[in-house]
């Protein structure tokens, strides 16, 4: 089993829900609490394993604006825990996920480094590394509800544009959207072989005009009169 | 999926529970999973019909709003010998609270209730506070759609059997064309986005208009960069595209429009422009088969549109039909795409297309829905014929003077095409449709210990209906339905301050808000709003609005100007309905409504505003709320929605009426009604039958259901008016002709001449014909972050994460033109005042359009930040760049800066000019005074680590 998510650029609307669906979640997670600092102070941050980047593609008038969530990719070919001098960075054989043990992390920063996604967060209150866990503690908790075993981001996400799923099963939905949809894996280049997708944008369904405009301006004399009853 | 090797977290201290939420006017469903008393999650209900499972940031952020340090936690005195507005506070009992608020209102309801003015804020109890207003026999009530959206609502209820905003929805799972007007990224939040992944999925087309592109915009399949407060026009030239190349639905117009209705064409004339109606006064119109006039009310007709004829009545009047009016309008050269691009900023290409393409969608991609169905006539149907094209607009096209034409504008597009209540296209969401105007008239007298005869706020067709003295002078502090705003359907809360302080109509006594931020975001020209707050009267020394009372469930601005605070909840701490007699949540397919009720209990001394209100009734013995011995009527809140009802077996909770709970809609009073609720996820809903769904304005079938659960008077037809007779008689009063009464002030009547056009029309934004487009060139509006809620969501120490300063956006080449750098600090300029803010350069903004997040920047120590957060030392309000009035002009008296129909506040109107600030001339200007923790205000903790169980590690 590979699990991970297929994130849909074509619906996301940049709103933040997944992002706070997953701080709530995990701030009680295996992991939490996911300290935030100053939170009512001049300087406001936070661990956060899901982050939103808006950006701008084009020059005006011609611009378009992408949102584009980020978090952990449970890479195949994961540096953050081949570079982990402690074995706290893990990836588990039987669904991929990739994982911090928190007894055995001591911060050393190595996993962040190595992560080309910027996915780790450093809890300077715990003195651990965290990171996206794919609410490893939802999906198999056989007292949640089968619907709802999903990660918190991708049950909350407004717009559907978070799916989660099994990329080994070629049948599962994350693999057939990645398909039918020419989804998209992030720096393919350094061959980390991430699991998470990225659906790009779908092309624009065109509405042929030329018949309605091939009428051309019907002076109102020339209308025919309809008889309708009212 | 099974896991061996990890570990769960404990649910046995854990318990579900089903709400709903208050994070914005959406009223999600939420399942909120609680543990020890703290809320371990909150995620949206899968069931609900608003949300289906989903939930927004804010949503899921409900954790820190209930954890807010910001929460205020008893009954609070300005305390004795200090000044208003200092923040000095003492606390002070509930009953020694209310008992004093008791006397005070005592005294003024039985000397003159208008000295009360109760105005609400973010209000989802409206039915509750207006009925309490009627009772208490104050005029002057209202909530906040003054200033919020009232040009949709008016706009669309002058028109429509329904309208924008909560009264009606495109059909979401049928439409194959999408336009949506303006920012609308507040209302709707979770629904629109659901929406907008289900036409993405169908391929159908989004086409966002809007000078900003985020948002929703973001992922349109096309953008729409208008300039601001065009809107109205652009619709206007794609009428003008559509009727000259005969594109429009002719049976939608002759069958459910006053299209085909004949208007007495008699210039100077009392009834000119009115119908030239029968001895049963109704609207006659030409018969195409009959060659005669007939009655435009009974079936059976064949109407003439009479494009270019006029007829002459048997008593010589000469008479034309509403569409040869329209003909005569839209196809004149000004509403042309080429002229129309010149004003808009929208290519005239674009403008072509974009009509061409709806009417393509419209007319060539017709769906239909076999199902048989009866109209009023007794035509039986044996389907629905949908034009699935289908629209959406809110603020953006609300908060400027000219919105109520502008929607008004929008709608006529829609009608045009047919998409009105049909498969594909937008529609009612019950308790709509509605009889265009909806029939209730608003209070136009008040006397001491009376209830009002009706609710102070209703819909006036003429200027009989206007709430004025024998002078024509305005009876409300706010001046709503006065011969400056006539059809102010929802009052004008950002007048209130103004007027009271100006004694103008009259000093009132005491000022009542609820969760209302008057002091800060909510008001225009915040600066001289909270200088007026603190005025005295320059004899009695006194202020001069005597005593302000602020009910708040958080340290808002607001708050710090009250003479006494009484603390509300929190959202999951009360019960709550949002009622089928209010706003509620139903859906175009189906009635719902719903509650809250405590799922938390309360660690302070607060008690919920409408167990306030329900107490004060019964204290002040408001006849609805006493029994004839004096004896309250209602225990509390819960008993009090249980037992009300406004006619028999109607009451505020539709669902599990009737003394076993077993009738839904209507039924007697169910003892039980609230554990009902509770049982059923907090939400009711009755799903529709399918030939009850659509055509509902003149589906037979659905009229008798709809008298039946009491949302319509009567079994008729509900007639769209493209042609508003209303308008015309205030026109004709403005023209000095009307048969009624007449304004006298020269302002008044010149806008009531001009703008009260009977047919939809557009013209510049009121504030930008006195403003020189060359000493202020740049539009400047507000978008609304999907993550932040106006002024709430500040002290959420998740959101303020994910933004805490605002920026001042400006597209990018623009900016660089005036050798304005990115992240720069800049000067903006109005004709009102000038504020110093940061801007971002970006490509997703019109070039003549700078905007800004609304609400971000706060009054430092608000909200129990620290003085020294970015919301107040670098986040900003456009506020203060914006007057609540027009600018002077010699012989007239002061105007409000707000439409001139409904009085919606002209938020929008805005025009500014830009330059940069000098090196070293850094942080937001104008600054504030820093505010005073209340009494027992936490201080701001420097971290927080929320969580409500020690982590369940992983087996390793």
């Amino acid at each position: 089993m590979r699990l991970g998510l297929v994130i849909d650029l074509d619906t996301c609307v940049g709103c933040h829900a997944c992002a706070v669906a997953c701080k709530e979640w995990n701030t009680s997670g295996t992991t939490g609490a996911l300290t935030d600092y100053h939170p009512y102070g001049a300087e406001p941050s936070g661990v956060w394993f899901n982050r939103i980047r808006h950006f701008e593609l084009g020059d005006y008038p011609h611009n378009k604006t992408i949102n584009f969530p980020m978090s952990c990719m449970h890479c195949e070919n994961a540096e953050c825990v081949t570079v982990c001098p402690t074995g706290a960075s893990y990836k588990r054989a039987e669904d991929g996920i990739v994982l911090v043990d928190q007894n055995k992390c001591m911060g050393c920063n190595y996993c962040s480094w190595a992560c080309p996604y910027g996915a780790r967060e450093l809890d300077r209150a715990s003195g651990t590394m965290k990171k996206c866990t794919l609410c490893v503690d939802r999906i198999y908790d056989m007292e949640i509800p089968e619907e709802e075993r999903q990660p918190a981001c991708v049950l909350t996400c407004p717009a559907h544009a978070r799916m989660f799923g099994d990329f080994d099963d070629p049948e599962s939905p994350v693999s057939r959207a990645v398909r039918e949809r020419g989804g998209y894996e992030l720096m393919p280049e350094l061959n980390y072989q991430p699991s998470n997708k990225y659906l790009p944008p779908r092309p624009t369904r065109p509405i042929p005009t030329e018949n309605l405009k091939k009428r051309g301006i019907r002076q109102v004399k020339d209308w025919i009169h309809q008889a309708v009853t009212r | 999926m099974t896991d061996q090797v990890t570990v769960f977290e404990d649910h046995k201290n854990q318990r579900i529970e089903y709400s709903t939420c208050y994070m914005c006017a959406c009223r999600c469903g939420i399942k909120v999973t609680i543990e020890n008393d703290n809320v371990r999650f909150i995620q949206g209900n899968r069931n609900h019909p608003t949300n289906q499972g989903v939930l927004c940031a804010k949503g899921s952020a409900g954790i820190m709003k209930q954890n807010s340090p910001g929460k205020l936690r008893q009954p609070l005195l300005r305390k004795p010998g200090t000044a208003r507005g200092a923040g000095e506070f003492v606390p002070i009992s509930w009953e020694k609270a209310l008992d004093m608020l008791t006397a005070r209102l005592q005294n003024i309801r039985s000397t003159n209730p208008d000295k009360l003015a109760f105005f609400t804020g973010r209000d989802q109890m409206q039915a509750l506070t207006g009925l309490w207003a009627q009772q208490f026999g104050t005029l002057n009530w209202a909530a906040h759609g003054g200033f919020c959206s009232v040009n949709m609502a008016a706009g669309g209820l002058y028109m429509m059997p329904f309208a924008f905003w909560e009264f009606g929805d495109p059909d979401w799972d049928r439409t194959k064309y999408f336009m949506l007007w303006g920012v609308a990224e507040d209302h709707a939040s979770n629904p629109i986005k659901i929406a907008l992944e289900k036409l993405k999925r169908r391929g159908a087309k989004f086409v966002a208009i809007n000078p900003a592109r985020t948002g929703y915009q973001a992922i349109a399949d096309e953008w729409v960069a208008i300039k601001p407060g065009t809107d109205g026009l652009l619709a206007l030239s794609m009428v003008h595209v559509l009727l000259e190349r005969e594109l429009f639905d002719w049976d939608f117009l002759i069958r459910y429009t006053n299209a085909p209705f004949l208007i007495i064409d008699a210039p100077g004339s009392s009834d000119h422009g009115l119908f030239w109606r029968n001895a049963a006064g109704h609207p006659q119109v030409w018969d195409m088969c009959t060659q005669n006039f007939a009655d435009g009310m009974e079936a059976g007709s064949n109407p003439s549109l009479s494009l270019l004829d006029k007829h002459i009545t048997p008593a010589g009047r000469t008479v034309r039909t509403v569409m040869s009016l329209m003909i005569e309008k839209y196809l004149d050269a000004s509403y042309a795409p080429e002229q129309v691009s010149k004003i808009t900023g929208v290519p005239a290409e674009t403008i072509e297309r974009l009509a061409l393409e709806m009417a393509q969608v419209a007319f060539e991609e017709t769906i239909e829905i076999a199902c048989e169905w009866t109209d009023w006539t007794g035509r039986k149907h044996d389907k629905f014929i949908g034009r699935p094209v289908s629209m959406y607009a809110m603020r953006g096209v609300s908060a400027h003077s000219n919105g109520f034409q502008s929607a008004r504008a929008i709608h006529l597009l829609q009608i045009l095409l047919g998409t009105i209540d049909c498969p594909g296209g937008f529609c009612a969401k019950p308790p709509y449709p509605k009889p265009v105007p909806p029939p209730v008239k608003p209070a136009q007298h008040s006397a001491p210990n009376q209830p009002l005869s009706s609710s102070p706020l209703g819909y006036p067709t003429g200027p009989e209906d206007l709430v004025i003295d024998e002078q024509g002078n305005p009876k409300r502090i706010d001046k709503a339905f006065s011969w400056e705003t006539p059809l102010s359907i929802q009052g004008l809360l950002h007048m209130v301050i103004t007027n009271a302080h100006n004694y103008d109509p009259y000093r009132i006594d005491t000022l009542i808000l609820f969760m209302a931020n008057m002091a800060w975001n909510s008001s225009m020209n915040t600066a001289e709003i909270q200088k007026m707050l603190v005025a005295k009267d320059s004899e009695d020394g006194e202020y001069r609005i005597p005593f302000i009372v602020v009910s708040d469930a958080y340290h808002s601005e607001m708050v710090n100007f009250a003479d006494l605070i009484l603390p509300d909840t929190t959202y999951l701490e009360r019960y709550d309905t949002l009622s089928m007699l209010d706003r509620p949540i139903s859906e175009t397919d189906a009635v719902c409504d719903s509650i809250r009720h405590p799922i938390l209990k309360t660690n302070r001394d607060v008690r919920a505003w409408q167990e306030v209100l329900v107490d004060l009734a019964g204290r002040l013995q408001f006849p609805a709320f006493v029994h004839e011995n004096g004896e309250k009527r209602y225990q509390d809140y819960k008993d009090f929605i249980v037992n009300y009802q406004k006619e028999p077996g109607i009451g505020f909770l539709s669902g599990w009426r009737g003394k076993n709970g077993d009738q839904h809609l209507r039924g007697e009073p169910n003892p039980r009604q609230w554990e009902a609720y509770i049982d059923h996820q907090s939400f009711f809903q009755h799903h529709l039958p399918l030939n009850i769904r659509y055509f509902r304005f003149v589906n037979q079938a659905y009229l008798d259901f709809a008298v039946e659960a009491a949302y319509i008077p009567k079994a008729e037809p509900m007639f769209i008016e493209i042609y508003s007779e209303p308008l015309q008689r205030f026109r004709l009063a403005g023209e000095g002709v009307y048969d009624g009464p007449r304004p006298t002030q020269p302002a008044d009547r010149e806008r009531l001449a001009k703008y009260f056009d009977p047919l939809p029309f557009w013209y510049e934004p009121l504030e930008q014909q006195r403003v020189s487009a060359e000493e202020y060139p740049f539009f400047a509006v507000n978008q609304r972050p999907m993550m932040m809620y106006h002024s709430w969501d500040s002290q959420n120490a998740w959101l303020r994460q994910i933004i805490a300063q605002n920026f001042l956006y400006m597209n990018r080449q623009r900016g660089e033109h005036l050798g304005i750098a990115d992240k720069s600090w800049v000067w903006v300029e109005s004709h009102n005042g000038k504020i110093r803010v940061q801007v971002k350069l970006i490509e997703g903004c019109q070039e003549d359009t700078v905007w800004t997040w609304n609400a971000i920047g706060k009054q430092s120590g608000a909200w129990a930040l620290s003085p020294d957060a970015p919301e107040a030392t670098r986040g900003f309000l456009m506020n203060h760049l914006i007057s609540e009035l027009l600018p002077e002009k010699t012989g007239e008296r002061r105007l409000t800066n707000s439409d001139p129909i409904t009085g919606q506040a002209a938020w929008y109107d805005l025009r500014v000019r830009i330059y940069p600030a000098a090196p070293g001339e850094e942080g937001t200007w104008p600054t504030f005074p820093t505010i005073k923790p209340l009494p027992d205000e936490p201080r701001p903790v420097d971290r927080l680590r929320y969580h409500t169980h020690p982590p369940v590690n992983l087996k390793s």
